[in-house]
């Protein structure tokens, strides 16, 4: 992701001219101090790095992304600590079962035990899993659909274009939970199910944004000099418009996988999701709902893990929104 | 106008024909993995002749597109099917539970227009104070949140904490036996929520650029008061975006009301679904996305109708989508 859009071959990341002079944009000022001393402290211009500066500064977006990172790194080493620290987050311990359900947090269950005394604070780890994974699989099958259409419409226009188009509206239209229930109805409730059906109703968004920008940069003279060399559709498509698309379709995936792990969460709650013993925040919060009362640790902790996550990737998202300048409908 | 709405008219047949024949793919044998005569008759074993007999009621021999009219004229003579726990009408159950949905997404949008498009135009007026950043930080927060997590929050601290507290509390479950208003807030705040967050959000970045516009300078600079220009000149350009957003959420809303209903117990649309889903009642839960869809598809050409009447624009036919 450090290439530039105007260096599509990605060979100038380090601009130098002939003689070694580092190359700078006409608006800085001439270098005066001698070479050696000058071209490493300089900034690169290229758009990445410009949108990471910015980025950085964004508190909240790095807040975001701190916390992402300290989630994925924790779920992924689950398997060394978690277990042996807490327990197992699917197993019942028949044994001591009967002691153990229901314990309000303590030092040995920080985020409690739930009705078959499994430790929450291991469910919640693990849940990090289905989130993540549904939240990230999802997106990259919406984004591949959805390049896919976009080009189909934006590329080869007329009758492809309003029978995409369409479809899309079609989409569109659907209450988004409610299609995901109908479509998990037909194939089943299941973790595999949960991405496709999430997956499969995202594109409309990036199919429009795809289009957009393939409408925009169609015509230009370059992309008939790729089509003069002899480059295929293909080629030209993915080579040669896909990095204009690339920073919207990077903000809007950011904040999509958020919204498909809420989703899940919805669809596990609503019992078409993942399925018991599999833990998941959605259906924690399930099982919370009827012991509310009685054990409300059982629901707190889940809920604030989704809503952390979830917070992380909007802040994210809007960061990257701000940081890379992209125009964007709410 | 008249042309307008008969434009919208047409251009609605298309998209409903897409997705009644969606729907219809769904559930139609040898397109999805699944057997579609499972979702008929449930998880249980069925006899052969039973199979048969069903295989003729719904057409499952005929050729796909012969299926599909079938479906259509079944849909428009109001014919869902039966559910298979209570032996009614797909149809008649919807047709009991639709008032109180409705009801609750009345409150949930009046809510929606008087605190989420205040606070954005509070927050754009008063750009980078100790408000706007509020407005900011807590739309964040509401957008994040699992709706179903905030109603049980509420239910938490309104209801179970309040009670124990010897304070007023409010009732967590049901429309109360009449029903009151009282048991309208709790279920009506939460499904608000995240559609607040989201028109104030609206709000305020449709304020901040309208606000940028020439013609707010020129306003301002012929000697207009700032609440005059900001009243005048940029609110109501500002409002045909959030009008837009709320006009989709209102048709959201009688289905989104699933995850709300379902928290609440409110007898609506959504908690039949949701109790389909939990029964295996797939005729209920089908013939339930099928009425919904609709009903938002109705609701969304209303809400494009009612563009004629906001935006001169369309009313004469220029700026035409």
């Amino acid at each position: 992701m450090t290439k530039s859009t105007n260096d599509p071959q990605g060979t100038n990341l380090d601009p130098k001219d002939a003689s070694g002079h580092a190359v700078r944009d006409l608006y800085s000022p001439l270098p005066v101090a001698p070479l050696e001393e000058h071209d490493v402290s300089g900034p690169t211009r290229t758009l990445w790095r410009d949108a990471w500066r910015r980025l950085r500064k964004n508190k909240l977006a790095m807040a975001g992304l701190v916390w992402v990172a300290l989630v994925i790194s924790i779920t992924l080493s689950a398997d060394l600590w978690v277990p042996d620290a807490f327990g197992d987050p699917e197993a019942i311990d028949t044994a001591t079962a009967a002691q153990n359900y229901l314990l309000p947090p303590s030092a040995d269950h920080p985020f409690g035990t739930d009705k078959l005394a499994r430790d929450v604070f291991a469910r919640v780890v693990y849940g990090a899993r289905i989130s993540l994974s549904v939240g990230i699989i999802a997106v990259f099958i919406s984004i591949a659909i959805g390049l896919i259409m976009g080009a189909l419409a934006g590329y080869y226009g007329g009758l492809a274009d309003v029978l995409v188009m369409r479809l899309a509206d079609v989409f569109l239209a659907f209450p988004y939970v409610l299609f995901a229930v109908a479509l998990i109805a037909v194939l089943g409730p299941g973790y595999i199910n949960v991405f496709i059906a999430i997956g499969v109703l995202g594109w409309p968004t990036i199919a429009r944004v795809f289009r957009s920008s393939i409408l925009s940069v169609k015509e230009n003279e370059y992309i008939d000099a790729a089509r003069a060399m002899g480059a295929s559709d293909a080629r030209i498509i993915f080579r040669h418009i896909l990095p204009n698309a690339i920073a919207p379709i990077l903000v809007y995936g950011t904040m999509a996988t958020g919204g498909a792990i809420l989703t899940e969460a919805a669809l596990s709650f609503l019992g078409m999701g993942v399925q018991p013993p599999t833990p998941s925040w959605g259906l924690m919060l399930s099982d919370a709902k009827a012991l509310m009362q009685r054990a409300p640790w059982m629901m707190i902790y889940p809920g604030a893990a989704i809503l952390t996550t979830v917070l992380s990737f909007v802040l994210m998202g809007d960061g990257l929104r701000d940081a890379l300048d992209v125009k964007m409908k709410d | 106008m008249i042309k307008y709405v008969l434009r919208r008219l047409l251009q609605m047949i298309p998209v409903f024909i897409g997705v009644t024949m969606l729907l219809f793919l769904l559930r139609a044998p040898g397109v999805l993995p699944g057997d579609p005569i499972r979702m008929i008759t449930g998880e249980r074993a069925i006899p052969d002749a039973l199979r048969v007999e069903i295989e003729e009621k719904y057409h499952f021999n005929d050729p796909l597109p012969v299926q599909y009219g079938y479906y259509l004229s079944d849909l428009v003579h109001g014919d869902l099917g039966d559910s298979l726990q209570k032996g009614r009408p797909v149809t008649d159950i919807f047709a009991d539970k639709y008032p109180n949905t409705i009801k609750l997404a009345l409150v949930a949008i009046v809510i929606e227009v008087i605190i989420g498009v205040g606070a954005g135009i509070v927050s754009a007026v008063k750009q980078y104070s100790f408000w706007d950043v509020l407005v900011t930080l807590s739309t964040s927060i509401l957008v994040s949140m699992p709706v179903f997590w905030l109603g049980m929050l509420f239910q938490i601290f309104f209801g179970i904490k309040f009670k124990q507290w010897g304070l007023p509390y409010l009732p967590i479950s049901g429309m109360g036996n009449p029903p009151d208003l009282v048991h309208l807030i709790l279920p009506g705040v939460t499904l608000a929520s995240v559609s607040t967050a989201y028109a104030a959000r609206i709000m305020r970045s449709q304020m901040l650029e309208v606000m940028s516009q020439d013609y707010i300078r020129t306003a301002l600079a012929k000697g207009l008061s700032w609440s005059t220009v900001v009243r005048r000149h940029a609110l109501k350009n500002a409002l045909i975006p959030v009008v837009t957003f709320m006009g989709i959420d209102l048709g959201a809303m009688l289905s989104g009301a699933i995850l709300t209903e379902t928290v609440f117990n409110w007898p609506g649309v959504g908690l039949e679904i949701f109790l389909a889903i939990g029964q295996r009642d797939w005729p209920v839960v089908m013939g339930g996305v099928v009425v919904v869809v609709i009903a938002v598809m109705f609701v969304n050409l209303l809400v494009d109708m009612s563009y004629a009447f906001l935006d001169p624009r369309i009313r004469y036919g220029s700026g035409t989508e």
